[in-house]
C-alpha cells in the first residue's frame, strides 16, 4: 500500500480528534466535565501522535507528544485543568491544528513564526510535565533505573545496559493490513536513538515459495531513550493485532531476557547471538541468562501488562508485555472501532453522482407512467405506480444521505463565543438547542459564515457590559442562544441574545441619514429593523475588530438568500433580539407550483406562492394603463408572466391570461397572470449554466415528467425587472 | 457513418489528418473536428429561455443535463434555423472558464466523418464567406469542394454566447446568406 494515499484520511481523523480535544476542554473549563472527558481529551491526543508517528510527521509527534505528557498528568490526577492550563491546552491544540495544515499543504522546512508558537507553547507546557514529586511518565527510566537493581529478588544480575531492548515479530498478514512495519522503526527513532538492530530472516522460505505480499521479518531493537514503557507501547497500537511485541525496560533482569527468548524460539540460544549482535547483552550475560535459574522459572513467567496509568516502574513485575495485553484507555482503539461500525465516509461526488442518476430515475419512471396512460394499459399502470412510489422513496433516501447535524458547526461557536467574549471583557455564555437538527451538508457548510457573524454581532452589539447589565436587573452574565428546529417543510435556525435589543431611533436616524428612508415615511418597526440589511448600513458608533465595519448585516442577508432562505428579526428593547433563519432542507430539491404560459412551463418556488386566483374578467383584455386589481381591499399590481419574460406572442397553446398567481418577495406581493395552473411539484434542480449567466429572472431550470425542460423562476430579480422598466 | 480514405497517409508533417464531421446549413457545407463533438441527436422538443440572444434557441433535456442550444445560422446573422424532416443538433463540447461545457448546435442535416489532411487545408479567404472571419479555422478541400471548417472555440465562446464578453455577438440577421 502507498501509505501517502492514507493521509487525507490521517489528516481528517486527526482534525476531528481536535474538536473532540477542544469540544472536551471547553466543557471542563464550564465546570461540565469528568474522568471520561479528561481521558477522551487524552486518547484524541494520543492518537493524533501515533498516527502522526506512522507517517513520520515529526514535528506533529514531537510537540503532540508534550502536549500527551500533560494530559496524562491530568489523567493520573497530579494535575488539574485550571483556566490557564485550559487556555494553553487550546492554544496547544489550535498549534497542532496549524501543524497539520502544514501537512496537507506539504510545507517542509522551518517557519520561524510557527517554529515560535511552538517554542513558546512548549515552554510553557514543560511547566507542567516537570515540578511533581511523582514519578512523572517522561522522567520514569530515569528515576527508576537506579532504584531497580536493589529492588531485585530473584539474586540474579541484571543487564547492565542503559537501554530499552524491544523485540518484534511482524505477523505474515501486516504489509496486507496496511502497516508498513518500517514506520514503526522510523517512528521509535523518534523516542530516542536506536542503537542497535538486527533484522530477522530466518523465517523467510525460499524464494519460489515466497509470498510477495507477505512479511515474515522480525527485529531485534536497542533504544536509548527516556520516554516512558507506555509511550513506547504505544508507538505499536497499530500493529498489536499483526505483531508479537516484547518489550524490556533497561536494567531489566536477565531471567527477563531468558524469558522472552524462549518465549519466542524453541532454541533461545541462536537467538540469543542477535542480542548480542544489536548490543543487548554482552557475551557472559547471555550465557547467564541462558543458564537455568529453576527456582523462579516458574515465578516469573512473564505476561502481565502494568495498567498503562502506573507505567512500568517496577521491572520485577513488568517482564514483558504481550502485545494482546494492552489496556484499552491507552489505545483509543476500541472508542474507534465502534464510532467505525457506524458510519462509512463517501467521497462527496460519488453521492452527487448518486442524486444525479436517481434525478433521472424520477423523470425516467414519470414518462413510463404517463406513456403506460396513453396506452390506456391498465396493469402497465400499475406496475408503473408501484415503482413510481419506490423510486420516490430511494430519491427520498438518497437524499437523506446528504443530510448532516447541525450541531458540528454550532458547537464551533463554543469557542468563538469564548474567545470573542474574552477579547470584549464580557461575560457570555452560549446555550445550544436541536444541534441534532438534521440539513443538507452544503446548506450546514454554507451557513456558518452567516451564522458567525450574527453571533459576533449579538456578542459586540447585542450584549451589554456586566455592570450595564446589572443595573438593569439582569444576571451578569449574557446569554446568546443557538437554536435549530424543523419547521413547515424547512429548517428554522435562531440566534438570539438577552442583550440591548435594536435600538429603533438609532436605526431610523442613521437611515434617514444614509438616505435609506425619508424623515416622514411612516414604518413598522419590522420595517426599521430590516433597515439593517441595507448595504454600507452600520449603526456601530466605534468600530471594533469584532464587527461593525457595515459590510455585514446586507452579505449575510445576501448569503441566505444565495440559500432560498430568508431572514427575519425580532426584537424587544433592552431585552434582546432574535435573528431568525429559514432555510429550505436542501438545494438539490424545490417545492414548486408548476404554471404553464402558451406551450411552456414555469416553476414558482412554492414558498412565495400565496394564493392563486381567477383573475376577474374585466381585467383579461390587455389594457396598458392599469396593472392592478383591488383583492380584498388592497392594491395588489400585478405583471403578465409573458410580458416580463419578454416570451413571444404566437408560441402556441391557448392564451387566457386566467389565472393570477399572488407571490410574495421581500414582505411585498405581487401577482402573475398566466395561462394555466399545474400544481404543485417537488423536482430536482438543475443549474443553467453559464451561457445563461445573465438572464435575470430565472434561477435554475427543471426536468418535468414528460421529459420537457421547465425554467424556475427567480421571483424577486424578476419583479425587481419589472419594476425597473416601468421607472424607465 | 465511415471515415472516407482519400489521399496519401501520413504528410510530412506526420499524422496531422484530423476527422471532420460535416453537415449542410442554409445549403452551405460545414464541418467540425470530431475530437469536440460527442453525439447528435435528433431535434426535438425545446424550451425557450426568455431574454436570450436570438441564436440561443432554447435548452433541451440531455439524459438529465440541461443543454443550451444554438441556432449557428442565426449566430452567423443569417435567420433563424427553420427545423425540417433532417434537422438534428449536433452535441459539442467546448472550455469555459466552469469546465467543459455541453452545447447543442441546430444543424440542417450531417453528412458523413471525413479525413482532411493538414495539406488540403486552406486559410480563409479575406472576404466572401458571409460569416465572421474569426469563425472559421480554415477551407478544407474534399476534391472540387470547399467545406469551411468551424474554429469550435471561437464559434461557441461560452463568454460570448452569455454575452459576457464586449465583443457584439450578433450582426444584423438580415444579411443575405
Amino acid at each position: 500500500m502507498d501509505i501517502d494515499q492514507a493521509i487525507p484520511t490521517f489528516l481528517l481523523e486527526a482534525r476531528e480528534l481536535l474538536e473532540q480535544m477542544e469540544d472536551g476542554l471547553l466543557q471542563i473549563e464550564n465546570g461540565a466535565g469528568d474522568g471520561e472527558t479528561v481521558n477522551a481529551i487524552f486518547r484524541a491526543a494520543h492518537t493524533i501522535k501515533g498516527s502522526a508517528g506512522i507517517f513520520g510527521f515529526d514535528e506533529v509527534v514531537g510537540f503532540t507528544h508534550t502536549v500527551e505528557n500533560v494530559l496524562d498528568r491530568v489523567r493520573s490526577n497530579e494535575l488539574t485543568i485550571d483556566r490557564p492550563l485550559a487556555e494553553l491546552l487550546l492554544a496547544s491544540g489550535d498549534h497542532i491544528g496549524t501543524l497539520l495544515q502544514r501537512v496537507a499543504d506539504k510545507v517542509h522546512g522551518h517557519d520561524p513564526v510557527v517554529n515560535a508558537i511552538g517554542h513558546d507553547l512548549l515552554g510553557q507546557l514543560a511547566r507542567f510535565t516537570t515540578a511533581s514529586t511523582l514519578p512523572v511518565p517522561v522522567a520514569a527510566t530515569a528515576n527508576v533505573a537506579p532504584a531497580a537493581p536493589p529492588a531485585m529478588e530473584s539474586g540474579s544480575d541484571s543487564a547492565v545496559t542503559g537501554n530499552w531492548h524491544i523485540s518484534l515479530r511482524f505477523s505474515r498478514e501486516v504489509l496486507q493490513h496496511g502497516m508498513d512495519p518500517l514506520s514503526f522503526i522510523r517512528y521509535l527513532g523518534s523516542l530516542g536513538d536506536i542503537e542497535g538492530i538486527v533484522t530477522l530472516q530466518d523465517a523467510l522460505p525460499a524464494l519460489g515459495e515466497l509470498d510477495p505480499e507477505a512479511c515474515y521479518l522480525g527485529f531485534e531493537i536497542s533504544l536509548k531513550s527516556e520516554a516512558s514503557h507506555a509511550d513506547i507501547d504505544g508507538a505499536f497500537d497499530f500493529v498489536r493485532d499483526d505483531a508479537t511485541i516484547h518489550i524490556l525496560p533497561p536494567h531489566s533482569p536477565l531471567q527477563a531476557y531468558a524469558d522472552m527468548l524462549a518465549a519466542l524460539s524453541p532454541e533461545p540460544a541462536a537467538l540469543g547471538e542477535t542480542l548480542l549482535r544489536c548490543g543487548t547483552l554482552e557475551a557472559a550475560e547471555l550465557e547467564q541468562a541462558l543458564t537455568p535459574a529453576p527456582v523462579e522459572m516458574t515465578a516469573l513467567v512473564p505476561v502481565i501488562a502494568a495498567p498503562a496509568a502506573q507505567p512500568c516502574v517496577q521491572p520485577e513485575t513488568t517482564l514483558s508485555v504481550i502485545a494482546e495485553t494492552s489496556t484499552p484507555a491507552a489505545t483509543g482503539k476500541p472508542a474507534r472501532d465502534s464510532g467505525r461500525a457506524k458510519t462509512l465516509r463517501v467521497d462527496a461526488d460519488k453521492l452527487d453522482k448518486l442524486i444525479n442518476l436517481v434525478g433521472e430515475l424520477v423523470i425516467a419512471g414519470a414518462s413510463a407512467n404517463m406513456i403506460a396512460g396513453q396506452l390506456k394499459a391498465r396493469r402497465m399502470l400499475e406496475a408503473t405506480a408501484t415503482m413510481a412510489r419506490l423510486i420516490e422513496e430511494v430519491r427520498d433516501s438518497t437524499l437523506n444521505l446528504r443530510m448532516v447535524q447541525i450541531g458540528e458547526t454550532f458547537n464551533r461557536f463554543q469557542r468563538v463565543v469564548r474567545d470573542v467574549a474574552r477579547d470584549l471583557g464580557k461575560d457570555i455564555r452560549l446555550v445550544i438547542n436541536g444541534a441534532e437538527t438534521e440539513l443538507d451538508k452544503t446548506m450546514v457548510e454554507k451557513i456558518g459564515d452567516p451564522l458567525m457573524h450574527l453571533v459576533r454581532n449579538a456578542m459586540d452589539h447585542g450584549i451589554e457590559a456586566a455592570e450595564v447589565r446589572v443595573a438593569r436587573g439582569k444576571p451578569a452574565q449574557g446569554t446568546i442562544r443557538l437554536d435549530a428546529r424543523h419547521d413547515s417543510g424547512g429548517v428554522l435556525i435562531e440566534v438570539s441574545d438577552d442583550g440591548n435589543g435594536l435600538n429603533r431611533e438609532r436605526i431610523l436616524k442613521k437611515a434617514i441619514e444614509k438616505g435609506l428612508v425619508g424623515p416622514q415615511q411612516n414604518l413598522s418597526d419590522e420595517d426599521v429593523y430590516k433597515l439593517i440589511f441595507a448595504p454600507g448600513f452600520s449603526t456601530a458608533e466605534q468600530l471594533s475588530n469584532i464587527s461593525g465595519r457595515g459590510v455585514g448585516m446586507d452579505v449575510v442577508k445576501k448569503n441566505i438568500e444565495a440559500l432560498h432562505g430568508s431572514i427575519e428579526i425580532d426584537s424587544v428593547e433592552g431585552q434582546g433580539s432574535t435573528m431568525r433563519i429559514r432555510l429550505p432542507l436542501t438545494l438539490a430539491i424545490i417545492d414548486g407550483f408548476l404554471v404553464g404560459v402558451g406551450d411552456a412551463s414555469f416553476v414558482i418556488p412554492l414558498d412565495q406562492v400565496i394564493e392563486c386566483i381567477k383573475l376577474p374578467a374585466v381585467e383579461q383584455r390587455t389594457d396598458p394603463r392599469r396593472d392592478y386589481i383591488n383583492q380584498r381591499g388592497q392594491i395588489l399590481p400585478y405583471t403578465r408572466l409573458r410580458d416580463a419574460l419578454d416570451l413571444p406572442a404566437g408560441t402556441g397553446g391557448r392564451h387566457t391570461d386566467r389565472n393570477l398567481v399572488v407571490v410574495q418577495y421581500g414582505g411585498k406581493r405581487a401577482g402573475l397572470v398566466v395561462d394555466s395552473l399545474h400544481g404543485e411539484i417537488q423536482t430536482v434542480i438543475k443549474p443553467l449554466g453559464r451561457v445563461f449567466s445573465r438572464v435575470q429572472g430565472i434561477s435554475g431550470s427543471t426536468i418535468l415528467g414528460s421529459g420537457a425542460v421547465a425554467l424556475i423562476l427567480d421571483i424577486p430579480r424578476l419583479l425587481q425587472q419589472v419594476i425597473d422598466r416601468a421607472a424607465a | 457513418m465511415q471515415p472516407r480514405q482519400d489521399h496519401s497517409p501520413a504528410s510530412e508533417h506526420g499524422g496531422e489528418r484530423e476527422q471532420y464531421l460535416t453537415f449542410n446549413l442554409s445549403g452551405e457545407l460545414f464541418a467540425i473536428g470530431i475530437l469536440s463533438i460527442r453525439e447528435i441527436i435528433e431535434y426535438a422538443h425545446l424550451t425557450q429561455v426568455p431574454m436570450m440572444p436570438r441564436y440561443i434557441r432554447g435548452v433541451i433535456n440531455l439524459r438529465g443535463s440541461v443543454v443550451p442550444v444554438v441556432d449557428l445560422l442565426a449566430r452567423f446573422g443569417q435567420g433563424l434555423t427553420e427545423p425540417k424532416r433532417r434537422t438534428c443538433v449536433v452535441i459539442v463540447e467546448v472550455d469555459s472558464e466552469d469546465g467543459i461545457q455541453q452545447l447543442g448546435v441546430l444543424v440542417d442535416a450531417v453528412n458523413e466523418v471525413l479525413e482532411i489532411p493538414a495539406t488540403d487545408v486552406e486559410p480563409p479567404p479575406s472576404f466572401g464567406v458571409h460569416i465572421r472571419n474569426e469563425f472559421i479555422r480554415g477551407m478544407g478541400k474534399i476534391g472540387e469542394r470547399f467545406v469551411i471548417l468551424l474554429d469550435v472555440s471561437r464559434t461557441f465562446s461560452v463568454d460570448e454566447l452569455a454575452g459576457l464578453a464586449s465583443v457584439a455577438a450578433g450582426e444584423p440577421d438580415t444579411l443575405a446568406a
